[in-house]
């Protein structure tokens, strides 16, 4: 292997070092702490629970690292769920339309992001804060605030089992390394790397930003659609109340993960780890008896924890 | 009449010396005008006085006592107050509060906002300006009141000694007028004024006396009386430059860039000229002079007002609507300020020099193989003798050199034929500048168009072929290698601004 590979392999291969160590002792001081926790059925529990972040934390990493946010995830995860559940029970829709219309609510609203942002020059904070608004309000027009319950017609989306290992787990491994790959690999995600590290700079190489972000913001909604589905089969209901502050869920695991909100910093592996060191968190907390209001405390250290870490990390390459 | 400030051997030296041996001396009651060209240290110099700089060498006396300002506040204590080129108000504050910002009047922190106006209205004045209403937001005023507004801030307070650095830059002719009214009854009251401009004519108007800085150092104060203009002009300019040969071995070729007309704002105000292959176009002019803004216009990067440019000998005008479509024709701009709109400051030489051209490296797929773009990537580092340690080290670890080294080749091996240099030597020290020079001759020797923007004179003697010169959005002059002075071109450049009032 020559030199330059194997040491930028060492460097990768030393962020998620850190992270994997973190989780470790999680794991280990949760399971000293109380015998509930370290069990399969515990872990299985927990890998049932993560599809939806990481699908929506992987959509947020693309839209970070393009220096970009996305605050709509959140609600538009109670609409497309709701398109679906409303096909399904009221429009009597086959699964094989439903599902589609589902996606299609996501992309378009992803696309609208995007495209808003870019016609008008908005900041994306703004655009989908306002998307936040609207889909939320849209979530419960369509149902008319009804929770839909869907009966186990779609419960089998989320239940089927492969080697032990539901079907959105493993749809949501397969995406996230994927999207991965697109990001380091490709040169779309060169390009996305930067227009997020410098937008200018990246224009004046003669990259058109726009359709990078148009990308970016469509895929989101894609991936948060997906995550509908796998939510209401899971539930077996769509209820228009979905994902509140999932938004904020999904930016702290990528910040946790060392993603920066400045831009052009930031990996999908990495975001994983912080999917599943809050899960951890909150199943573990939950195995010890932990309040609510203790859990909440607790999370938010570890948020501010892990930058400051990640900070003293980041400063001597820092320094030209 | 004894020295409000006097400087002795002051120096100051960043990558380089910018400042060296300076002796100056302010009297009490004069005008006293600074001039050089860019970069000859006028503002390192008034810096320092304001104690926004401290240098290295050297002392400064105020009065007669030591006087050593580690901040801008020390220097204001004093009595010393500077008014920047950029203005330092806030828009959306009135005028009043931007006056007395850091000492509003109040009872327990409740702002006492008649007295605030009364005083407010005393100090506009006794600068001309007492029909101002201090309630008004300062965004509402034009560029003019908002410089006089500026010059009101320092004088509320205790002000022995005033710089104003290139006041008149933005002002039309009448309110240069008020200015130079105001400016003169601060002298009748004794305050010592330092001013700072390019523009010659303005300072024969208005100064006392003329303090000529060339590459550091103090060349010469006089009198302005019997101070002739060329003289200036000849002392700014200065020495002969060393011998290295940068314009051998190429011929020109067929013209490859032509631009026919350009307009855009008051910057570019109908800008033709040719660009030829095998040859280096220098541009000069002073800041400002709308150089920079007329080479984004034809890379895309803003919009042309009106104006074609025609390519590679074609008929018929280019397209040119975005950088993207520049680059797509074979032009490549290599931007003035590096960090901000040059280089990824967070990532490596990579994704520095690659990012250009990436389809070349993925063909049509869109995936990167990491192991042919390094071997494309090293054998750039090689032909351009890029300092280190391998394909992925941080940009920011670089000299400013050897990172406009990886720009120039992010261009090559997009291969442009067409190469734009604004400002290429910004921030690289003087021995990666030559290298810099020699890279830009073998470009025009294997057939590219080179132009190259720069304030430094002499950069531009030593490599071009012909020599453009830009003045106040226009094209002042042209010359051709051999038919050109130093003297000549620095009067092109300053010819937008002699005798006329500013343009606007």
């Amino acid at each position: 292997m020559p030199p330059a590979t194997a040491s930028r392999l060492r460097r990768e291969l030393g962020d998620y070092f850190g992270l994997a160590i973190a989780l470790g002792l999680l794991v280990l001081t949760f399971s000293l702490l109380t015998e509930h926790f370290f069990s399969p059925t515990n872990f299985r529990t927990i890998a049932n629970q993560i599809p939806t972040a990481m699908l929506v934390a992987t959509g947020m990493t693309l839209v970070l690292v393009l220096g970009q946010i996305d605050l709509s995830v959140g609600s538009v995860l109670a609409f497309s769920g709701a398109m679906l559940g409303v096909a399904i029970t009221q429009w009597k829709w086959p699964l094989a339309i439903a599902v589609p219309a589902a996606l299609g609510t996501g992309l378009a609203c992803g696309l609208l992001n995007g495209a808003i942002s870019i016609r008008w020059r908005l900041p994306t904070f703004i655009v989908t804060l306002g998307m936040l608004e609207i889909t939320r309000g849209a979530a419960h027009a369509v149902t008319r605030s009804q929770t839909q319950y869907l009966g186990s017609s779609v419960g089998a989306i989320a239940s089927t089992e492969f080697l032990g290992l539901s079907i959105p787990f493993l749809l949501a491994l397969t995406i996230v390394a994927a999207s991965h790959v697109l990001l380091t690999r490709t040169v779309f995600g060169r390009h996305a790397i930067a227009i997020g590290t410098n937008e200018e700079a990246a224009r004046l190489s003669g990259i058109d930003p726009r359709p990078v972000k148009l990308a970016v913001f469509g895929g989101t909604g894609v991936l948060v659609a997906l995550a509908a589905i796998i939510d209401t089969s899971r539930f077996e209901s769509a209820n228009p109340n979905a994902g509140l502050g999932l938004e904020l869920q999904a930016i702290a695991a990528a910040v946790i993960g060392g993603t920066s909100l400045m831009g052009g910093r930031g990996s999908v592996i990495t975001t994983f780890f912080g999917v599943l060191i809050i899960a951890v968190l909150n199943a573990g907390l939950a195995a010890v008896g932990a309040r609510d209001e203790m859990k909440r405390l607790i999370t938010g250290a570890v948020i501010i924890a892990a930058v400051i870490i990640d900070v003293y990390r980041q400063r001597p390459s820092r320094r030209p | 009449m004894a020295p409000l400030i006097s400087t002795r051997g002051l120096g100051k030296t960043y990558a380089t010396p910018v400042l060296d041996g300076v002796d100056l001396d302010l009297l009490p009651g004069e005008i006293h005008a600074l001039v050089g060209e860019n970069g000859a240290g006028k503002s390192t110099l008034s810096r320092i006085i304001a104690g926004l700089t401290t240098p290295d060498r050297g002392s400064m006396s105020f009065e007669g006592r030591p006087y050593a300002p580690r901040s801008k506040a020390e220097g204001e204590a004093a009595g010393i107050h500077m008014v920047m080129q950029e203005l330092n108000l806030i828009g959306t504050l009135s005028v009043a509060e931007n006056i007395f910002l850091d000492h509003l009047p109040n009872r327990a922190g409740w702002i006492d906002f008649k007295k605030l106006q009364r005083d407010a209205t005393e100090i506009l004045t006794r600068i001309g300006m007492g029909d101002l209403d201090p309630r008004l937001p300062v965004e509402q005023l034009g560029v003019g009141q908002q410089q006089m507004v500026e010059i009101a801030t320092s004088l509320w307070r205790h002000c022995r000694v005033l710089i104003l650095d290139e006041p008149t830059a933005a002002l039309t002719a009448p309110e240069v007028a008020h200015l130079f009214d105001q400016v003169r009854r601060l002298r009748s009251e004794g305050v010592a004024i330092l001013y700072i401009s390019h523009r010659l004519e303005e300072i024969r108007q208005i100064a006392d006396r003329i303090s000529v800085l060339r590459d550091g150092h103090l060349v010469t104060t006089r009198e302005v009386a019997g101070f002739s203009l060329d003289e200036v002009v000849r002392l700014m300019v200065g020495r002969e430059l060393g011998s290295a040969d940068f314009t051998s071995g190429r011929s020109r070729g067929p013209v490859a860039l032509a631009a026919r007309n350009l307009r855009l704002g008051d910057k570019v105000q109908d800008i033709s000229f040719e660009a030829h292959r095998g040859e280096i176009l220098g541009f000069a002019g002073l800041m400002g002079s709308g150089r920079t803004e007329t080479m984004r216009a034809i890379f895309g990067a803003d919009t042309l007002e009106s104006g074609q440019v025609f390519l590679h000998g074609n008929k018929t005008p280019a397209r040119i609507r975005s950088p993207r479509d520049a680059v797509r024709q074979g032009i490549a701009l290599l931007t003035e300020d590096r960090k901000a709109q040059g280089l990824f400051l967070a990532l490596g030489i990579r994704e520095n020099l690659t990012i250009s051209d990436l389809r070349r490296v993925a063909a049509t797929t869109g995936w990167l193989p990491r192991a042919l773009e390094t071997t494309q990537i090293r054998r750039w580092i090689d032909k351009l003798h890029i300092r280190c340690n391998s394909p992925d080290q941080g940009i920011t670890e670089l000299s400013g050199g050897n990172q406009q080294k990886v720009i120039v080749a992010r261009w090559l091996f997009r291969d442009c034929d067409i190469l734009i240099f604004d400002e290429p030597t910004r921030g690289v020290d003087i021995g990666a500048r030559f290298e810099i020079y020699r890279l830009l001759a073998d470009l025009a020797a294997e057939g590219k168009a080179v132009v190259v923007v720069s304030s430094d004179l002499n950069e531009l003697l030593m490599l071009c072929d012909r020599i453009a010169v830009m003045s106040a959005g226009r094209l002042a002059a042209e010359f051709q290698r051999g038919a050109w002075t130093q003297d000549a071109i620095m009067a092109a450049a300053l010819s937008g601004h002699l005798g006329t009032p500013a343009v606007n």
